[in-house]
């Protein structure tokens, strides 16, 4: 752990009202690299977290832990103080009903319109009237402010009214947490506001618990109440508020915050030395 | 020889791991098969979605199979003047035969590889992630109903089949080669057994809707999620299916006619 990470002490990492912990997690595919190396996080209910990284650093896979995706190599995950089993189908399925999570594209069933998207988990988890799963399905689309696309097909829709359909289907049930993977990831300025102040509103507004994994660091400083510093090793290099590590003067904190070409992130993937490749003494 | 061996080895110890993921998978499949019969709706409109978007394929297959076949049987038999029994063996070869598999084998072109690509895209787009992570099993929601509709499509697509052949069969028997239409129709009628003949194709073709619609599935659920991986996926799917439906069709007539 770095000097800027002994700074933010695991006293301050735990939250007293936390909805989700992660505990010295370490995980890697099968027959693959770990990608996680001892991570341990504390998501407080009713809070905007974001996990910040560069690219393949493991934030989806963190991601997809917590959803019980995958089981965890080491360590363990708590859901409400309950322990999350991967193996266990019908616990999962409970666990997943308290959640939504806003998939990186999206993923959303392109052979339904707009409006039978968001209708999918209300028609699939409860017995409700056909009135009130239109009137539901409306007042969702409206608070992504898609009311008037209900009736387009998936494939009429841009990048950024797909990210906006998703979430109103992620929210669809009125979650305890909201899980958003790379919500501003391909998406043009106005769309990115629009979204990190939706992402915003809405946790306001319903009292859900949001984890937003991105590498968007102005985004999620605008809107989250803490974060995560990831490092491409799978560790975690800091955390704190957003104004904790925009101060810091930590040189890994500092490269990926400021966008820094140069620093310990390292831009070219591990290679043999250039001589050997192209033949050239140095 | 210890290489080979060790090839031989692994081959095997591949083999197995192969099989032994079928048959999880179909284990999987036949647990989700009660929660998609709650809900008929959904194998309906597989039903619809795989059955009815195959018809066409179907009835200008079985039509075209007819003529064929009525011509080739006419010049065969009426060196012997047995020209009448015409309508006995076109029956005969459709129902038993050519009906079940030809049927079968133009599902796994037509109805199996837009399956696995449907699949395999679903997963590509993480549209079967996002159905897990809605607490909804997309083997219950997604592939027990198509699986399903596989199975009850394919019989009908085949009795379909063997019907227009026959018809087909008539046309150019009757119509135009001018066979006595008494005799096409009542030997055929003399001749063919319900239980044995229709009774047994009918059979067959739940098993080849059974192997094609499951193979399906498996490609497309198992698939690479890349456009490479969907297209091997759809390749695989018609090579194993047809290799299936034929190999097993050998059993099956093995079984159902061994005795005269």
């Amino acid at each position: 752990m770095t000097e800027a990470a002994l700074a933010a002490p695991e006293a301050d990492r735990s939250h007293p009202d936390a909805l989700i912990d992660v505990e010295h997690v370490v995980f890697g595919y099968e027959g693959g690299r770990t990608i996680l190396n001892d991570i341990s996080m504390t998501f407080g209910r009713g809070k905007v977290t974001a996990i910040l990284g560069g690219s393949g650093c493991g934030k989806t896979t963190l991601l997809r832990l917590i959803g019980g995706v995958y089981a965890v190599t080491q360590g363990e995950i708590r859901f409400d103080g309950k322990v999350i089993d991967a193996r266990d189908m019908t616990q999962l399925f409970v666990l997943r009903r308290r959640l939504g999570m806003l998939f990186q594209f999206g993923a959303l069933f392109t052979d339904l319109s707009v409006f039978e998207n968001v209708a999918f988990p209300l028609r699939e988890h409860t017995d409700l009237d056909e009135p009130m799963i239109r009137d539901i399905v409306l007042m969702k689309l409206n608070a992504v402010g898609l009311r008037g696309a209900a009736n387009l097909r998936i494939s009429e829709v841009s990048g950024g009214m797909a990210r906006r359909i998703a979430l109103a289907r992620a929210i669809a049930l009125d979650p305890e947490l909201i899980l958003y993977d790379e919500p501003f990831a391909g998406l043009d300025p106005i769309s990115m506001g629009v979204a990190a102040n939706l992402i915003r509103t809405l946790n306001d507004t319903t009292g859900a618990t949001s984890i937003l994994v991105s590498h968007d660091v102005e985004e999620c400083f605008s809107i989250c109440d803490y974060a995560y510093l990831m490092s491409s090793q799978g560790k975690v290099v800091m955390h704190g508020t957003a104004k904790q590590l925009a101060d810091s003067e930590d040189p890994e904190v500092r490269q990926f915050i400021r966008g820094e070409p140069d620093g310990p992130i390292r831009f070219h993937y591990p290679a043999r030395p250039l001589s050997e490749d192209f033949g050239v003494r140095a | 020889m210890s290489v080979l061996v060790g090839r031989l080895g692994s081959g095997a110890i591949e083999l197995l791991r192969i099989l032994g993921h079928h048959a999880f998978f179909f284990a999987e499949l036949i647990r989700a098969c009660p929660a998609a019969l709650r809900r008929p709706y959904l194998v309906v409109a597989q039903i619809h979605a795989i059955g009815n978007r195959s018809l066409i394929i179907i009835v200008a297959s079985g039509m075209a199979v007819g003529f064929v076949l009525a011509l080739q049987m006419y010049y065969a038999l009426v060196t012997y003047g047995a020209s009448e029994s015409l309508g006995l063996i076109v029956n005969l070869s459709l129902t038993r035969e050519l009906g079940p598999v030809v049927t079968a084998l133009l599902f796994a072109g037509r109805a199996g590889t837009s399956l696995t690509a449907e699949i395999g895209l679903m997963k590509a787009g993480e549209q079967l992630a996002a159905m897990d992570m809605m607490a909804i099993d997309p083997k219950s929601r997604v592939l027990a109903p198509r699986f399903l509709g596989g199975i009850v499509s394919m019989p009908i697509l085949a009795v379909l089949f063997s019907s227009v052949g026959i018809l087909g069969a008539y046309v150019v028997a009757v119509l135009l080669i001018g066979v006595d239409a008494g005799n096409f129709w009542s030997i055929m009628q003399s001749g063919v057994d319900v239980k044995r003949d229709i009774g047994n194709g009918v059979i067959k073709s739940v098993v080849f809707g059974f192997i094609c619609t499951f193979v399906a599935l498996y490609q497309g659920y198992e698939a690479d999620a890349t456009p490479e991986g969907v297209a091997n996926g759809t390749t695989r799917t018609v090579v194993i299916a047809s290799l299936g439906v034929l190999i097993s069709d050998f059993v099956l007539t093995a079984l159902m006619f061994s005795t005269p």
